[in-house]
């Protein structure tokens, strides 16, 4: 039960990262919980479905499906979240100032939702799938449903419980810095999907690797280590990443900078239309 | 006329390309690594044939080599790898880490 518990724990730990991220990021709007809730519904579903055809998705395309699959879904991830964050980056502060007066939940206006929908869909499918796998071959190695059962229920609520830690952890950031620091965190959270979709076109042949290792700093930190994966799934740490995988993460980081920069406009002096404030109730 | 012969060369070249990667072989049988250790060259590119012979899903993976991918129940996986420089480098299989361990020597 506690073997895979700490495998379900470890996947779980991973996605609910990327959802607390979110749901700190998506702070006092109105209807948030059931958008994170969709994307974790579907994101479930999704697992489930993609465990089942993990042969033929294997198999697909001469054989780097896999890879083409899980690059692809991490390329959709990180344009969702530089959609997003964009789009904060533009009306963050008049959110903030609203919150800040009235004290109270404010619509979301226009703001991309959906956007952050997909990205804990993705998140949850991406583990999720591995998790069915495993427990698929855990019962059909002849486990009890008692110790299945139990190492979900471990799995599941340890890894959630991290997960909260760090949502009310955000939480205590000041208002003031609230949502550049949850918008800084999606634009490295997002750095580090596109160095891992790199990773999977590598695996895949489809890239050059520019160079494997383009430093080892595992005697640092290990990315085997709690800290290190953590750090992995956050802000895409990689102990030895090809120059790739750096490329990628700073191309994807600078875009993303430059049209929060660009776009952004300076926040509350933003021209655009600006968030229509209603109280809750 | 030109195309189909810029066609004929890529299509050679990249056939050239695939049959010069050498390739290595991999089974997975009751959670553990067939061979657990495995010589390769350093210093080029080869492809990691997993077979897994176990009807239950396994993951390979490693962290120093940067890989990780699933191999379905009696299915068969190809890994590109390389160039690595000379050494030893872990692999394991993520679904039963206990029994699943082995490792590369590029040589």
């Amino acid at each position: 039960m506690l073997g895979s518990g700490l495998l379900v724990f470890r996947e779980v730990l991973e996605a609910a990262l990327i959802v607390s991220i979110v749901a700190a990021a998506t702070r006092g709007v109105v209807g948030r919980g059931r958008w994170i809730g969709a994307g974790i519904g579907a994101g479930v579903l999704g697992a489930i479905i993609v465990a089942c055809f993990a042969g033929v998705i294997a198999q697909a395309v001469s054989g780097i499906g896999q890879e083409l699959f899980n690059a692809s879904v991490l390329l959709a991830a990180v344009l969702m979240i530089a959609w997003h964050a964009i789009w904060m980056a533009s009306h963050g502060r008049e959110l903030a100032i609203e919150m800040k007066s009235v004290g109270a939940q404010v619509t979301g206006g226009n703001r991309p939702l959906s956007a952050l929908l997909i990205v804990v869909a993705i998140a949850i499918l991406r583990e999720g799938s591995e998790v069915v796998l495993f427990l698929y071959g855990q019962s059909a190695g002849g486990s009890s449903a008692v110790d299945l059962v139990g190492g979900i229920c471990i799995g599941v609520i340890g890894g959630s419980a991290v997960g909260l830690a760090l949502y009310f952890g955000l939480l205590r950031i000041p208002m003031r810095y609230f949502f550049s620091a949850t918008n800084w965190l999606l634009l490295l959270l997002a750095a580090g999907l596109a160095s891992q979709a790199a990773s999977f076109l590598i695996q895949a042949d489809i890239l050059p690797a520019l160079g494997n290792r383009i430093w080892d700093s595992s005697f640092l930190l290990s990315d085997t280590s709690w800290i290190g994966k953590a750090l992995h799934t956050l802000i895409g740490y990689e102990a030895h990443p090809a120059g790739t995988q750096i490329l990628f993460y700073l191309v994807t980081a600078a875009l993303i900078a430059l049209g929060m920069r660009m776009l952004g406009g300076g926040g509350g002096k933003s021209p655009q239309r600006p968030v229509t404030a209603h109280l809750a109730h | 006329m030109l195309r189909r012969i810029v066609f004929a060369v890529i299509a050679m070249s990249a056939l050239a390309a695939q049959a010069a990667v050498p390739e290595f072989h991999l089974v997975v049988q009751d959670h553990k690594f067939q061979p657990t250790e495995i010589q390769v060259p350093a210093g080029q590119k080869f492809k990691l044939i997993v077979e897994n012979k176990d009807a239950s899903p396994e993951e390979f993976e490693s962290a120093e080599l940067n890989r990780e991918k699933v191999v379905v129940g009696n299915g068969t996986i190809d890994i590109y790898l390389g160039p690595l420089e000379p050494g030893k480098y872990g692999f394991f299989g993520d679904f039963h880490q206990d029994t699943a361990q082995g490792f590369l020597i590029a040589k």
